[in-house]
């Protein structure tokens, strides 16, 4: 409950940011949407009573937030609700994620405990080795060779993902996690390295318990619990990573239609979607912390 | 290499310096993190016999400094002129006249990619530095003053990593992008400065959390007592402190930096065109069809930036395990 | 020569290997013969265990004395079976518990006897216990997996051993987490953890180094009752000399890992045989020294890789003869009825013989040791074995 006061001032303090960074400071919120040509005074007149823009800076971000938190989200060019566009495509973003979120799960933590408990041998240095190109490489390297090797030369998966099926969206899903991945698995490593150290490991040893238990059960208890955290926190990096991997493979979610949006300088659809992404990930911080404090009996919660 | 407390140690020596015991004390245990404030020659030294016995230490250091003076003195790696289009050649595979092909509009790919160097590893180095000096200054203040200036830049810094780094770079520079005829350095630094203005909580946490742990000693209190400034309390005894993380951190951040440079020029809002950007490079290439026809166009760039980026995290990675006493 | 012999001129006694059912002979619960224990580093072998020998009884408490880095936590490990390997490795020697050379037994057979049979507490409470789970559920897990027990019998077990030890509140507490107990309270949880399956030896390694003094005597108190209740046999490990003179039968004394002396604790205190143990009484402060020098063994044990040749202590001892710079190290050996020790001149020592010359004091050896540096006066190797006996990362 207290960290859900916390996070009060700082959701304000982030989507102002937000706010002002598109629509306070100089530079026009309505360039673009007349095409070439600057709009007639009319539209403008319109477009500023529409949002509000003649009204002092913080009655205008109050507003906006007010009509965010009804699920108004402003307009776009084509007239449509942001909300609504956001909406349809939500699905199949999630869908990635969820995809994404599974493969760096299931990957990066058992390549993290193979390499944590041969330490020193072979399976840990290739670990160690290729996540660290991996993390070297940028997502969109990855994902344009990706495209190219499995997708063009080798043939076993479509290049574009328009319709957004879960064939389709199973190499996007790859590429996306592989940098989570990489950091998943060196934070497993690491931690499950450190917890085989620790000195209840010898305590278990003594009381007669297999290497399985100790290692199965009161290791891994200890090193999954900040790698768990990470993974919510990671949310954020997935989500830069959507917008590069949707762009990349056409695939119609959420990113894509944030790439388009600036592209096409829309700049209420791209407030927007950046504001409503930034409270999901402030939200998706609440409940790591929460569960970080279900799951570690150190830390009291109140 | 001058040791973490600024005296010069002697590095060329192999043998084990016994320390001096003397009948009041008894001996200090050299292996361990704390020994940085008292044996701070002893770690670095450590450290660096353990780092320069690593192969990869030396890859990536060569690797960076191939790529600096790619930066700085692209002409040595090419004759050829980048800003030179021959649509005719538009792309053309790799041959004996031109190394990497050429891309859709005639240009030299090689020549390309070795100038891309320059405003890549600009950023990286700039961004680093911004958050650096910015970040360690709020962070010692932070630290020191403590009280409600700590809370509200603690605040602050919520909010900014409240927003992820590429949708805030993202968001910043489409509120003030980078035009045709926007300078090299103007654009350079724009992009620097919208990284290091969402990176810098990190390096900010990373010092204050030295300063509190240097602080409540006593020789820090002595010092204070005996009337040292805060500056000097500040330099002689906590920034040596700080200094191997914070080294590991910058070091690994650089190469984070310049594949954020490339994410974003990537995604059309960072370097734009002319300057000269791997981003650019290979968002240009990264067409369905394109890739099909002229994979040399994505393929090349794509190496560079990638071993630029490696060479940092992995020089930084190497670095961290070497001061790490744990993992002896 | 040692005094404990093998089984082999014993009658042959049928070891049932069924739980619960060992069976020691003449009262004789533990044997160590000779053990040696290596470990490899990467800057060298460094000889922790040098030949130990000792014996442990039914009922009987052997205090183990010896600085950092004499061998002692190493001793209590290779026992146990909880080396750390590599970089430790037992290269001779055998242990036997009732008879059987357990060194010899397969992991399987090993783990059965590990807790059961002969149970272990550690030094720090806090580090030692799981942080995660339950103080209940750490307990009880000796019944789930040694004893096959469900979960809510091992669980009321847990709770009956916890009251045993007498933490107030069992029942409740039982569902606490390590950090939420204070460090005494700790202390007697990892006791109750150690007993639960009523082992016939237990191991204490430093119990209570990390605790207060009026705390310390709560728990000595505690592991003497057990001791008495259960007829256990008690392996106390420590550098204190104060705790040891209350609660041990027998006393054996380690450095640079081997016994140089054992015997009867009051015996031992009263005249010592050994130059190492003259040291360490000699430097307990007495009121009635008031206004004198403290006095101490000069120098530092040696780095265990870098062992001096001849007695290993004779760098600083104080009555050290060429005979024992030289000279192979001296063995343990019977120097009075139930007395061994492992020095040239144990019997003038014994009784005060105006025949033994102070060689070199505290001053010179100290002086001796900057001026020569025969081993690095920090060893590293020392370090290590501190880090080894505490078992935890060095901070």
């Amino acid at each position: 409950m207290r960290r859900l006061l916390q996070m009060i001032p700082v959701i304000i303090g982030a989507t102002f940011l937000i706010f002002v960074m598109v629509f306070a400071l100089p530079g026009d919120p309505v360039q673009g949407r007349c095409g070439e040509r600057p709009c007639p005074p009319s539209y403008v007149a319109a477009f500023n009573k529409e949002y509000n823009l003649d009204k002092p800076l913080v009655v205008q971000y109050l507003l906006y937030m007010g009509n965010v938190l009804q699920g108004d989200l402003g307009k776009t060019f084509n007239g449509n609700s942001v909300a609504h566009e956001l909406a349809i495509r939500f699905p199949t973003t999630i869908k990635l994620a969820v995809m994404a979120i599974i493969v760096e799960i299931v990957i990066g933590i058992s390549a993290g405990i193979l390499a944590g408990m041969r330490r020193g041998r072979f399976v840990d240095s290739l670990v160690t080795v290729s996540t660290l190109v991996v993390i070297s490489v940028p997502v969109f390297v990855i994902g344009s060779l990706a495209q190219l090797i499995f997708g063009v030369k080798l043939g076993w998966f479509p290049v574009t993902a328009l319709k957004g099926t879960f064939y389709e969206l199973i190499m996007p899903a790859f590429v996306l996690a592989s940098l989570s991945l990489a950091y998943v698995a060196r934070l497993m490593r690491t931690n499950l390295v450190e917890n085989l150290r620790a000195d209840y490991v010898r305590t278990a040893r003594a009381k007669g318990l297999s290497q399985a238990r100790t290692v199965g059960i009161h290791t891994l208890r200890n090193s999954l619990i900040p790698v768990i955290t990470y993974i919510g926190i990671d949310l954020g990096a997935l989500m830069g990573g959507a917008i590069i991997t949707e762009r990349i493979f056409n695939v119609n979610g959420v990113g894509n239609f944030l790439y388009r949006s600036i592209h096409q300088k829309d700049g209420v659809a791209v407030v927007g979607t950046i504001t409503c992404l930034v409270l999901i990930f402030l939200l998706a911080n609440l409940v790591v912390d929460i569960l970080y404090g279900v799951l570690d009996p150190r830390i009291s919660n109140d | 290499m001058t040791d973490l407390r600024g005296e010069p140690a002697d590095l060329s020596s192999e043998a084990i310096v016994p320390l001096q015991v003397d009948a009041a004390s008894g001996p200090e245990q050299v292996v361990s993190e704390k020994a940085l404030e008292t044996g701070a020659r002893s770690l670095g030294a450590n450290a660096w016999r353990d780092v320069r016995g690593r192969p990869m230490f030396w890859i990536s250091l060569a690797l960076i400094l191939l790529f600096v003076v790619m930066a700085i003195f692209p002409q040595l790696f090419t004759g050829k002129d980048p800003a030179y289009a021959d649509l005719s050649k538009a792309r053309q595979k790799p041959s004996a006249e031109a190394w990497f092909g050429y891309d859709s509009q005639g240009y030299d790919v090689y020549a390309r990619t070795v100038y891309g160097a320059r405003a890549s590893v600009s950023v990286g180095i700039l961004a680093t530095m911004f958050s650096l000096i910015f970040g360690s200054v709020v962070g010692i203040i932070a630290g020191y003053r403590g009280g409600w200036l700590d809370s509200l830049i603690g605040r602050i810094a919520e909010i900014f990593l409240a927003i992820p780094l590429l949708l805030g770079g993202i968001l910043f520079l489409y509120t003030f992008p980078n035009e045709v005829d926007t300078p090299f350095a103007i654009a350079v630094g724009k992009v620097a400065l919208v990284i290091a203005l969402l990176a810098w909580p990190t390096i900010t946490r990373i010092m204050r959390s030295s300063v509190l742990q240097v602080k409540p000693n006593d020789y820090v209190q002595a010092a204070r007592a005996l009337g040292a400034s805060p500056i000097r309390v500040i330099t002689s005894h906590i920034v040596p402190n700080s200094l191997a993380s914070v080294i590991v951190v910058s070091t690994i951040n650089l190469g984070v930096f310049i594949a954020i440079e490339a994410s974003l020029s990537f995604l059309g809002v960072g370097l734009q065109p002319p300057v000269i950007s791997w981003g650019n490079m290979i968002s240009d290439a990264s067409g369905i069809g394109l890739i099909r026809l002229a994979p040399h166009m994505l393929l090349f760039p794509s190496l560079f930036l990638s071993l630029t980026v490696l060479s940092f995290i992995m020089l930084g990675d190497v670095v961290r395990d070497a001061l790490d006493p744990r993992l002896r | 020569m040692t005094l404990s012999v093998g089984t082999s001129g014993k009658a042959e006694v049928e070891i049932l290997d069924t739980r619960g059912a060992w069976i020691p002979v003449d009262g004789l619960l533990l044997e160590v013969d000779q053990l040696q224990v290596e470990f490899r580093t990467r800057d060298g072998v460094a000889k922790a265990i040098n030949g130990v020998s000792f014996e442990l009884h039914e009922g009987e408490t052997l205090a183990i004395l010896g600085e950092s880095g004499s061998g002692k936590s190493v001793t209590a490990q290779a026992i146990m079976g909880i080396l750390d390997s590599p970089p430790g490795f037992v290269t001779g020697g055998e242990v036997r518990y009732c008879g059987k050379n357990i060194l010899a037994m397969s992991d399987e057979d090993r783990r059965r006897v590990r807790g059961p049979e002969i149970s272990m507490v550690f030094q720090d409470a806090l580090s030692a216990l799981n942080p995660v789970f339950s103080v209940g559920w750490q307990i009880a897990e000796m019944f789930r997996k040694h004893r096959a027990m469900n979960k809510s019998d091992s669980q009321a077990q847990a709770i009956r051993l916890m009251q045993r030890v007498q933490i107030p509140g069992a029942a409740q507490r039982a569902k606490a987490y390590p950090h939420q107990f204070s460090g005494g309270m700790r202390q007697r949880i990892m006791i109750a953890m150690a007993i639960a399956l009523d082992p016939a030896v237990l191991i204490a390694d430093e119990p209570t180094t990390a605790l207060d003094v009026t705390v310390q005597a709560q728990i000595m108190q505690l592991l003497a009752d057990l001791q008495r209740e259960r007829k256990m046999g008690l392996i106390l490990i420590t550098h204190d000399l104060g705790v040891v003179a209350d609660v041990a039968d027998r006393i054996a004394v380690m450095y640079a890992g081997r016994v140089v002396e054992q015997a009867d604790a009051f015996e031992l205190y009263a005249q010592p045989g050994h130059p190492y143990t003259k040291g360490l009484l000699d430097s307990i402060p007495r009121l009635d020294q008031k206004g004198e020098t403290l006095s101490a063994i000069g120098g530092l044990p040696p780095n265990l890789m870098h062992i001096p040749p001849g007695c290993p202590f004779n760098p600083r001892c104080h009555y050290a003869q060429d005979i024992c710079r030289v000279d192979p190290p001296p063995p343990l050996r019977e120097i009075a009825r139930h007395r061994l020790a492992a020095c040239h001149f144990s019997e003038l020592l014994l009784v005060h013989s105006p025949e033994l010359e102070v060689t070199q004091t505290t001053e010179e050896v100290e002086a001796h040791l900057e001026r020569e540096l025969q081993y690095p006066v920090t060893a590293e190797g020392l370090d290590y074995e501190e880090e080894v006996e505490r078992g935890a990362e060095p901070q």
